[in-house]
């Protein structure tokens, strides 16, 4: 019952932005919050569940959004015909220093080990280094200002929702396998150095996906608004609902992005109410709530909390992909740790650890009040200098800083929900 | 006399920026693993708290600046520490009070006080942003160079020259002497003594007697001191961004951590081993090797293993290096 009421709530509000504002923003809000709450399940798969802390949740995030490039852009030829060959070799041969050192390091025993260990990994280094650098060279020269990377496989876009959550799934197990089984907050420091170096990753390595200089013209999965209007039965059809073309186009394309994302997010939110209460899930929980024990029955821990680790990341992966494919971009340089890991975790812990309904109804309320906080926040600050001279230093100063009002809010509203109502909006059963 | 030259590069380009930047990170890992030591729990707030005290030092700078007080050769911001501890100080008590506080007397988990922690640094950060603005400042004044490079050049006659900047030597002696306090109070002095105590065994030291909540409010006390140094001389040494001093937080807790989280001299020795990795890694080492190979074998690149983009990858990697062959780390912190 509380759980329909609450969810009434938020879309009364959301319906309430449709009234005062425009149909558009409110269906802007939804289709983000859609997403945000595809990334609050994941999240809470990890914490909810497991009780395992994840602060790298952009990361995964840009991940799915690479993924999206790889997959959906047409290949550039002049590129792969300048390098693309040397670059996958060059990759290879990385990985091959890796896997011969970790083989080398377990073979061989005694004084010898370090120093064959540390040869392997430098003689690698250097020919890694030489294959790849003239490689990545020749492809960035190549039409800097359009291309100037390698392009994707030109495949459907839908195809790389679930590729992004491969390859954060990948990302996960990394670091899993490095972090977990030691100290919780181990696993925090890890997560929290990946994500950044992802996004280094995504900022320099021009050749992969153009960098800070952006992919921008993804292929979208629902029809453009232009093709629409230019369509004499579609704006027949708008009129018959009284309205004029534009609106209806941009309205429908956002209406049927919110279906594909309904749809990912029902099949994902019943997939992890099974998963909670079936006897993995009894498990997981078990784990959580007292490892000891579990180990001493015979649980593997450290291999669920792999299993449950890479799954949550997988999640917020396929979220990052639906997002670029939303956002129709990849742009590194807006990937910030405040707005994609520890927002998404305000939205778990207000709407309720440990509860998938929760999660996802957190997404949706943090989310709106992420979009409306800065306007209220203007019409405060207005409130508040409104007695003062204009152009006074400390009115414009005020003002400057409503943007700022986002990061001190949203710490307020964790640090309270954690304090007065730790279990959340809707506490776990 | 090329030997000599190589080792001037190589002083100038890697071990004084190094030893700078490793005292500005040993300072910071510090605080990490005095909290860590007491109170139980990973700050994610420190890099903040670090900002927090700068940001009051800066403004304080800036109004002895408009006064017209300097300290001539030396740098201001170096009378506006104080006032910068005490900003740092008020806020991190009154944080203590307000929040930690309650999930202390809870006796609540660590990993719950990591997410209060999270909060607190949204707030912090916040803070920075209203009251000083989200852009890049400098503060730095006074002598720019206690050696400029043309001067050493042309009192050596070596090709290469050796700059060396006052904020380093003014980081590096500042760091000495806060050290230096620090374990005189912690070895020496009655509190210093009953703070080690309460971080070796919790239960032990309430029975003798010592007051939970004084040990506390000193350590928040060297806390906000040592990041407000910490993070004014990063400043003096680069400069005042809020965004920055939260990406700091990788490298410090990876310095604690590769010290041993716990364990204030692993957190120093941590603290230089992250720096000496970061600066010799992401440096272009032909400079120095031009000098110190034989003509015929020069390299031609620029002998740079990553570039300065991924910095930060050198400290995650060193991390991930202890977490699988050290987890509790190189002076046996508390971990695990």
């Amino acid at each position: 019952m509380r759980t329909v009421l609450m969810f009434a709530a938020v879309a009364g509000l959301i319906i309430g932005t449709g009234f005062l504002q425009s149909w558009n923003s409110a269906l802007l809000i939804l289709n983000m919050g859609l997403i945000s709450a595809v990334m609050a399940l994941g999240v809470n798969l990890q914490w909810g569940l497991a009780g395992l802390f994840n602060v790298g949740v952009m990361g995964f995030v840009a991940l799915g959004g690479l993924a999206v490039v790889l997959i959906s852009m047409p290949p550039v030829g002049a590129a792969w015909q300048a390098g693309g060959g040397n670059i996958l070799l060059g990759l290879v041969l990385g990985a091959a220093t890796i896997v011969a050192a970790v083989l080398v390091w377990s073979r061989v025993s005694g004084k010898l080990r370090g120093w064959a260990t540390a040869a392997v990994l430098l003689i690698g280094m250097v020919i890694y280094r030489m294959v790849l650098d003239p490689a990545v060279e020749a492809v960035e020269a190549v039409d800097p200002a359009l291309a100037g990377y390698l392009g994707g496989l030109g495949l459907p876009v839908l195809l790389a929702w679930p590729v992004g959550g491969v390859l954060a799934a990948g990302a996960a197990y990394v670091i899993g396998k490095t972090a977990l089984g030691l100290r919780s907050d181990y696993l925090a420091i890890a997560t929290l150095g990946i994500a950044e170096i992802i996004i280094a990753i995504l900022k320099n390595e021009d050749w992969m996906a153009r960098g800070v200089k952006n992919v921008i013209g993804l292929p979208r999965p629902v029809p453009y608004e232009v093709d629409l209007q230019n369509d004499p039965a579609f704006v027949e059809r708008a009129a018959g609902f009284g309205l004029d073309a534009t609106t209806a186009s941009t309205i429908y394309v956002k209406i049927e992005y919110g279906l594909l994302f309904a749809a990912v997010l029902i099949v994902l939110l019943v997939l992890s109410q099974l998963a909670l209460n079936s006897p993995w899930g009894r498990m997981m929980r078990a784990i959580r709530d007292n490892e000891t024990a579990a180990r001493a029955m015979g649980k593997d821990v450290t291999g669920r909390h792999l299993q449950v680790f890479v799954l949550g990341s997988a999640i917020c992966g396929v979220a990052g992909a639906m997002m670029t494919t939303l956002d129709g971009q990849l742009t590194p340089g807006s990937y910030q740790p405040l707005r994609y890991t520890f927002l998404i975790w305000v939205m778990v812990i207000v709407g309720g650890s440990g509860n998938n309904l929760g999660a996802v109804l957190g997404g949706f309320l943090i989310w709106f009040l992420w979009v409306q906080v800065e306007p209220m926040g203007q019409l405060l600050m207005t409130g508040i200098t409104a007695g003062m001279a204009d152009g006074s230093w400390l009115k414009d100063h005020l003002m400057d800083s409503v943007q700022h009002m986002r990061l001190l809010t949203m710490g307020l509203i964790l640090l309270l929900v954690l304090r007065l109502n730790p279990r959340g909006l809707l506490p776990e059963r | 006399m090329d030997l000599l030259n190589g080792f001037v590069a190589l002083a100038n380009f890697v071990l004084i920026p190094a030893i700078a930047y490793g005292s500005q990170l040993a300072l910071g890992a510090l605080g990490v693993t005095l909290i860590y030591g007491i109170l139980r729990f990973s700050n994610f707030a420190h890099g903040d708290t670090m900002a927090v005290g700068t940001m009051f030092a800066v403004l304080t700078t800036w109004g002895l600046q408009a006064m017209g007080v300097s300290l001539g050769p030396l740098p201001t911001a170096l009378l506006a520490i104080p006032i910068g501890i005490l900003g740092a100080t008020a806020l991190v008590l009154l944080t203590d009070r307000y929040v930690y506080k309650f999930y202390r007397a809870q006796k609540a988990k660590p990993v719950i006080l990591v997410i209060v922690s999270m909060g607190v640094m949204f707030i912090y950060n916040g803070l920075t942003r209203i009251i000083i603005g989200p852009d890049d400042y400098r503060f730095a004044d006074g002598e720019r160079f206690v050696i400029s490079a043309r001067t050493f050049r042309d009192m050596t006659g070596l090709e290469e020259g050796l700059a060396l900047r006052t904020t380093q030597v003014i980081t590096v002696v500042t760091a000495v002497i806060v050290v230096a306090a620090l374990f005189w109070f912690l070895n020496k002095t009655r509190t210093g003594k009953s703070m080690r105590a309460f971080s070796d065994n919790e239960d032990l030291a309430l029975l003798s007697g010592i007051n939970p909540e004084r040990v506390v409010l000193v350590t928040w006390l060297i806390v906000a001191s040592l990041a407000t140094v910490a993070g004014v001389l990063y400043g003096l040494d680069k400069s005042f961004k809020a965004f920055t001093y939260f990406q700091l937080l990788l490298p410090i807790f990876a310095a604690a951590i590769v010290g041993g989280l716990g364990n204030p001299l692993g957190a120093i020795a941590g603290g230089f081993v992250i720096a000496f990795s970061e600066v010799g890694i992401t440096y272009a080492w032909k400079k120095v090797l031009v000098y110190l190979m034989p003509p015929a074998l020069e390299p031609e690149g620029l002998v740079q293993i990553l570039s300065t983009e991924y910095k930060f990858a050198v400290s995650f990697v060193i991390l991930v290096i202890v977490l699988l062959f050290r987890p509790t780390g190189l002076f046996r912190g508390k971990s695990i």
